[in-house]
């Protein structure tokens, strides 16, 4: 049965909403699939090992670490990065927010911070800042300390909530 | 770094993922969530691994109850373990665990059966299965195996598992109406292995007692559970302390790690008996 292994593997997926089809080595990552074989830059590679969380995209819809993910495993799958969430409008406000409360210095994390905190602001209601601290606590920012962050993400959950008062 | 494999292969179902084991010369990795092997494989602990991807195998994933146990799939994620009402009735010590393994993106895709399969010595599920005095069902060329817990860990990364052979299922006692879970550890910050944790169960017949990350593997404590089914708190800590085998790190001294096991211990059994410490 060795002949069912392969080293390249023919994978179709949904990237941004589009279909794209690629033959991929058995050994690569989503974040090298999508950032060398499709040019999509916007989701980082960091630590490669799963500790920083700079390379977060949503696969099926969930926050995944793209560099504990092999492509040949997406087979199917429907992958959102950070341009096409950009592009679809569905994070504008929290983007605005990250820029509007200096959430961001180097951006490294940025992405990631975005990918994540989407899918916390997706189970809705307003979460407290111990509940926004402990979601992101996979996330690194060598930057902001995090103030910033928090703001930002609480900010949108209340605005969202429609309870901004400021 | 990047990862080197030998090659890769998607399981249709058990018996195929079998075949490509058997099929690639000792070197058949199973890769289900990929949380912790994929981040050795990039690391390169290891390389050359002919992977057999088992994550689409709808079989070994779910949960159910069945002949008054419960049924946790192989596949089933640390996502869904959190959230599953089953598991929140009938053995809520997994919820309570879910909750403490690494941070929400992992518990997107990491596996149970991927936790205990790989056997960290520090990972929460293994000492929950052993508290809960589980069994881990394995299936291979030979057929099926059911193996209990207590026999199931025998060193760091190293289980009772042979090559081959894959992991399909854990099934647990249902909790009694009565029955008291509880997991605690200390970790540097959130989401980080414990530097020592413990898994509590209390039932009608007695205590059942885990540590993990204080030794090679998670550890039953059965001095301890001794002491504290005798109702000596002080006597059980005295015997957990010296039950356990911890190394000491950059993160921790192996004499902190001792008195943290036994303040964890102290702190358990306030909660569970509510009198304070």
């Amino acid at each position: 049965m060795t002949e069912a292994f392969r080293d390249r593997i023919d994978i179709a997926l949904t990237v941004n909403g589009e279909a794209v089809e690629a033959r991929v080595p058995a050994s690569r990552h989503m974040i090298d699939f999508l950032r060398l074989d499709l040019g999509l830059t916007g989701a980082h590679s960091g630590c490669e090992h799963g500790v920083c969380g700079a390379c977060t995209i949503h696969v099926d819809g969930q926050a995944v670490r793209g560099c504990l993910m092999l492509a040949a495993q997406a087979d199917g799958a429907e992958v959102w990065t950070l341009e096409g969430l950009t592009e679809s409008g569905v994070i504008r406000d929290l983007q605005d927010a990250f820029v509007a409360r200096n959430a961001l210095q180097c951006g490294y994390c940025t992405p990631g911070m975005l990918a994540s905190a989407m899918d916390l602001l997706e189970q809705g209601g307003i979460p407290d800042r111990a509940t926004i601290r402990e979601h992101l606590s996979g996330n690194y920012c060598r930057c902001t300390g995090y103030e910033a962050i928090i703001d930002a993400v609480e900010g949108v959950a209340k605005a969202r909530a429609g309870k901004e008062t400021a | 770094m990047k990862a080197m494999a030998g090659g890769y292969a998607r399981a249709t179902d058990v018996q195929h993922a079998l075949d490509l084991l058997a099929g690639a010369d000792g070197m058949g990795r199973v890769l289900a969530g990929g949380q912790s092997l994929i981040a050795a494989m990039n690391m390169r602990l290891s390389t050359g691994d002919m992977l057999v991807d088992i994550s689409r195998i709808a079989d070994l994933r779910g949960v159910t109850v069945e002949e008054n146990r419960l049924r946790i799939g192989a596949l089933t994620r640390h996502a869904e373990i959190e959230t599953d009402p089953l598991i929140a009735e009938h053995a809520p010590l997994l919820t309570q665990a879910a909750g403490h393994i690494a941070h929400a993106a992992i518990r997107n895709r990491g596996t149970i059966g991927g936790a205990l399969a790989h056997a960290d010595p520090a990972a929460e599920f293994p000492a929950c299965v052993l508290a809960l005095g589980g069994m881990i069902h394995v299936q291979g060329p030979d057929g099926t195996r059911d193996i209990p817990a207590e026999d199931f860990f025998v060193d760091v990364f190293e289980t009772a598992l042979e090559d081959g052979v894959i992991l399909t299922a854990i099934t647990l006692p249902l909790a009694e109406a009565s029955e008291k879970h509880l997991l605690r550890e200390t970790a540097r910050r959130s989401g980080d292995y414990a530097l020592a944790g413990l898994c509590l169960v209390k039932r009608a017949a007695g205590h059942r007692l885990s540590a993990f990350s204080v030794g090679p593997r998670p550890l039953l404590a059965l001095a301890a559970m001794e002491r504290l089914d005798a109702g000596d708190i002080v006597g059980a800590v005295s015997a957990l302390r010296a039950e356990i085998d911890p190394t000491g790190d950059t993160q921790a001294s192996a004499a902190y790690r001792r008195h943290l096991a036994g303040v964890l211990l102290t702190r358990a059994m306030a909660e569970i008996t509510g009198e304070p410490a």
